[in-house]
């Protein structure tokens, strides 16, 4: 495998009224995981169903209804161990955290606090060519979603959706490894591209199914590198947890607020309370959501309905055999394979299916070219039309049909830009375009010949001015591409142009 | 026939086979005899029209010659199980007006196996209580009564309607559940057998829970035949129940041989209580005895974690009930406070649960809480956690000296009145459980069965432990002590 080098970034600091100050951030994302049925009941979990329509009686908590682990979301969190270089539990095991709320109808969620089913990995996080922060995965564990309550339906009664619930979430619980919020906007970019190549969460932050839990604190240039050495978080400040973020731009501008709120704080002689907080994007600020007195005695203990889960060594080999290649690994093969850039490289794999589009395009071909057809003529037409590469209609083989027909001086590039046109509107395929409308290239050189030898015929005075000036020969190329068409080699129309001339 | 509804299972299933009564007729007895009994308070919702339509079927199918055992047998329902369309509220004000979508597994399985249900029992509030005084529709009354004394007995709790009706000769049968002694120790105060299979025999689903890794359904029934008869059409895996065993379920009447010569049984010394009743010292010794005589090698054992039991018990089962019973909020079924003006969700939990739940179940509610609790986790929950392992393990070391079957007393007092514990300690009625919680502690299957009686003509019981999943030799012994026992009584019916 290939690996790239990276550098770790530089910390970003704030400058407070008095000194300098570092972030140190920790995330915890929750991902739904990718599947048909929920985690421990049968009900579906399609989005955007009519309200309460995905929901079995275990989601209902129906009298003596029982729990039973749907085998594929556990595929899924394997698979997912393993995608993040993880540590794979062989024995796990499902705790309740017990609270009240009307869309948690057990009065419990279903999590695993005590033994989650996968262990610590890491995740690189790029933030520039050669530049990448490695943020260390604490655990993953797999817990049941809420449901949706609803307050603004009706001025005296609230309204609860159970389609959500228990649907199966990943926790993924991160180390404080994030030291700005960029690089927590790029973890979850970073996070959510691994996930969606892998298959096991569609990344989805508009509908929640990708949401983080932030948490920040500040901490006096060097204090960090004392809590690595030694573990001992009184290094750090006091963390504040902003729950619930499912934007990457919300979570930027979240942490950036906070983590001035608390300089102030402390510049001012203040103390920062451990507490939870909520962004308002309106109003760009976070607030106080309840604190540590406040914050809810889970009553965790082993779920005793649900036996502890035990995999088999041989069953995490199978799905790790089956494991797709991921970004990291792509990107360098496009890199080392293709010389493709850094940048065109990153922009090529930042979805599998667009270098999946890439690789079948670039099949036999000139890599960079196609790489610059794929990224600046398709990638461009499909966002003019609001399409995604899956709806693309130009088919990768029609684009790479166009890269051979360029290199092979078939056609120019200007005149390839009009067989894409055609392509892209048409189905047709670029060799036949070219064929069917006479736009091959004129390298034949008799014939180019004799279309220069007419115009310096005609044009004496313009003969004179080239061979005074030789910069006007251009004039001549000019029209040469205008007799035929623009169809005549410009490369072969130049140098019988300037041979013809005596220049 | 008269009296049908006296009828053993393995007496109707003959019967009903040889053609010499049907469903029907043994239906309608069942109902005449529930219908003159109201003052044993033990069926609930009875659902005769039901009971009917299935008595049909059952007759149909007993005709075309596809009869299992229990096909055509008249049977009580404890409420705890949910039964699709009949109102299912494990006596609880909670779950009033609460009428299931869904039927539990154990009763799938008994009546696609052709049973009959004459309707739901009386019992303990959601399980929780040894004398029947918990329930929201008042206490069943024990069919037995002290002699020459009309004063009103506990038929014993949890299960106490079940055991009622069946020693009243209002079913033939009924299903109980047993977290620590449910079954048993009613069984025990009525003079009529029950059985708590292992752990995992049974599908727990659709049976409201209590305390999960407790809680198992098992037969009730007026002799050892009848429950292993009806045992084998209640257990079986259930993938619905990820908790519920994949072994496969032997056939346990064949197993009633009788024959015990050879067998172990062991005699814990550690159930010896001080201050127990001479009648019960003395019942346990004549078991032995009797078990002896059977050609059984008796051996003293030692179980030195069961002092321990009860506390373990106290805290692990109201732990697990304090979170099964989240989910009764007045959000989605059963009852849910009238609230008051500017009253918000925290004010409709409170209230609903307040007035939902009776005294024992808050009570329990409550201690569980408080041992779940942070801080106090480690003192309570996790200790009673390592507490089990090494009652577990007590056992465990027995059978692994050779121990077949272990014979304790059901019981450390026969059927008590009713109201006679209303002012005591609570914990002087968890007592009752003394000799049965280590039992669900440890997953093991216990059967109670009559093998006496005290002074004041009530019946005593005695208790088989078993191995794991060892039901079959268990009912065999229990068989053989049965023989011996000759226990044969029926109460005075004064109902």
């Amino acid at each position: 495998m290939l690996d790239l080098t990276y550098e770790a970034p530089k910390v970003k600091t704030i400058s407070g009224a008095k000194s300098d100050w570092e972030l140190v951030i920790g995330m915890e994302i929750h991902a739904q995981i990718a599947s048909n049925a929920k985690l421990f009941s049968g009900a579906s979990t399609k989005f955007g169903a009519e309200p309460n329509n995905n929901v079995a009686f275990v989601d209902a908590a129906m009298p003596g209804m029982l729990p039973v682990i749907n085998d594929f979301c556990v595929e899924q969190a394997v698979r997912t161990g393993l995608g993040l270089k993880a540590q794979i539990n062989l024995t796990s095991a499902f705790d309740r955290k017990n609270y009240f709320y009307p869309d948690l109808p057990q009065g419990y969620q279903i999590s695993q606090l005590y033994h989650p089913i996968v262990g610590e990995g890491e995740v690189l996080v790029e933030m520039g060519e050669g530049i990448a922060r490695r943020v260390r995965i604490e655990r993953i564990h797999i817990e049941q979603d809420a449901g949706k309550s609803i307050h603004d339906m009706d001025p005296a009664m609230s309204f609860v959706d159970l389609n959500r619930t228990g649907v199966a979430l990943m926790e993924i619980v991160s180390r404080p490894d994030i030291r700005g919020p960029e690089e927590a906007a790029a973890y979850v970019g970073k996070l959510r591209q691994i996930l969606r190549y892998l298959g096991t969460c569609d990344g989805n932050m508009q509908n929640g199914n990708l949401r983080a839990d932030v948490n920040v604190s500040i901490c006096q240039p060097g204090a960090y590198e004392k809590f690595i050495k030694t573990g001992d978080f009184s290094h750090l400040g006091t963390r504040c947890e902003i729950k619930n973020m499912n934007s990457m731009r919300f979570i930027q501008q979240a942490i950036d607020y906070e983590a001035r709120r608390q300089i102030q704080i402390v510049e001012s002689g203040g103390s920062v309370d451990q507490e939870t907080r909520l962004y308002d994007p309106d109003k760009g600020e976070t607030r106080s959501m309840r604190s540590k007195e406040e914050a809810h005695d889970y009553r965790y203990f082993p779920d005793p309905d649900l036996l502890p889960l035990v995999i088999e060594q041989s069953w995490v080999d199978d799905i790790a055999a089956r494991l797709p290649e991921l970004p990291d690994q792509k990107k360098a093969r496009f890199i080392a394979d293709f010389g493709l850039s850094d940048y065109d490289a990153s922009v090529l794999t930042a979805e599998a299916e667009n270098a999946a589009f890439f690789e079948a395009a670039a099949a036999g071909n000139d890599g960079k070219l196609a790489a610059n057809w794929v990224i600046n003529e398709l990638f461009g037409r499909l966002k003019k039309d609001a399409l995604d590469i899956t709806q693309s209609p130009i088919k990768p083989e029609q684009i790479g049909q166009i890269v051979s027909l360029i290199k092979s001086d078939a056609i120019s590039g200007k005149i390839a830009k009009d067989v894409f046109e055609i392509a892209y509107s048409t189905g047709r395929d670029p060799a036949e375009i070219v064929e069917t409308e006479g736009l091959k290239q004129v390298t034949d050189t008799g014939a180019i010949e004799a279309a220069v030898d007419e115009i310096i015929a005609a044009n004496p005075a313009q003969v004179e001015k080239a061979q005074a000036n030789p910069k006007l020969a251009g004039w001549f190329v000019g029209q040469v591409m205008k007799a035929t068409g623009g169809k005549a080699n410009p490369k072969a129309v130049n140098d019988i142009i300037m041979t013809k001339l005596g220049l | 026939m008269t009296d049908l509804n006296k009828l053993t299972i393995a007496g109707a299933r003959d019967a009903l086979r040889k053609g010499d009564v049907t469903s029907a007729e043994l239906t309608q007895s069942c109902l005449a005899a529930i219908d003159g009994a109201g003052a044993l308070n033990a069926f609930v919702h009875n659902t005769p029209d039901v009971a009917l339509d299935q008595a049909k079927a059952a007759d149909a199918r007993i005709k075309s010659g596809d009869a299992p055992a229990m096909c055509g047998i008249p049977i009580g329902v404890k409420d705890l199980f949910c039964t699709k369309g009949v109102a299912s509220q494990a006596a609880s004000k909670i779950l009033e007006g609460f009428t299931p979508e869904y039927e539990s597994t154990v009763t799938t399985q008994l009546f696609d196996a052709g049973a009959v249900m004459l309707g739901k029992l009386n019992m303990d509030e959601f399980a929780m209580g040894s004398s029947n005084e918990t329930s929201v529709y008042g206490a069943a009354i024990n069919p037995w009564r002290r002699a020459g004394d009309a004063a009103a007995l506990t038929p014993g709790g949890s299960s106490g309607g079940s055991a009622a009706a069946v020693a009243a000769d209002l079913c033939l049968a009924a299903t109980g559940t047993d977290t620590g002694g449910s079954i048993r120790q009613p069984a025990a105060f009525t003079g009529i057998t029950g059985i708590k299979p292992t752990y995992g025999r049974c599908s727990r689903w659709g049976i409201v829970a209590f305390a999960s890794s407790l809680d198992q359904a098992g037969p009730m029934t007026k002799d050892v035949r009848d429950a292993a008869i009806m045992l084998q059409a209640m257990c079986g895996h259930d993938p619905k129940d990820s908790t519920s065993a994949t072994l496969p379920v032997p056939d346990f009447e064949a197993a009633l041989t009788g024959d015990i010569r050879g067998k172990t049984i062991g005699i814990p010394r550690e159930y010896h209580m001080d201050g127990m009743p001479a009648e019960i010292e003395a019942l346990w010794a004549e078991g032995r005895r009797m078990l002896q005589d059977a050609g059984a090698k008796i051996v003293d054992i030692s179980l030195p974690h069961t002092k321990y039991a009860l506390p373990t018990y106290y805290v692990i089962a109201p732990a697990e009930a304090s979170s099964n019973l989240a989910r009764y909020d007045g959000v989605r079924y059963g009852y849910r406070a009238a609230l008051g003006k500017g009253d918000g969700i925290t004010e409709m939990y409170e209230k609903t649960r307040a007035e939902g739940f009776g005294s024992e179940v808050q009570r329990r509610v409550m201690v569980g809480t408080y041992v779940l609790s942070a801080g106090f986790y480690d003192a309570y929950y996790n200790r009673a956690r390592k507490v089990r392992s090494l009652i577990k393990r007590d056992f465990e070391q027995a059978f692994a000296q050779g121990v077949d079957a272990i014979l304790t007393p059901t019981t450390p007092s026969a059927a008590f009145g009713l109201g006679e514990m209303v002012d005591a300690d609570p914990v002087q009625m968890y007592l009752n459980d003394v000799f049965t919680v280590t039992v669900n502690l440890a997953g093991l299957p216990g059967v109670s069965l009559p093998a006496g009686k005290d002074s004041q003509g009530l019946p005593l019981g005695l208790q088989l432990i078993g191995q794991p999943w060892a039901e079959a030799d268990l009912l065999n012994t229990a068989f053989a002590l049965e023989q011996a026992a000759g226990f044969h009584d029926k109460p005075q019916k004064w109902w």
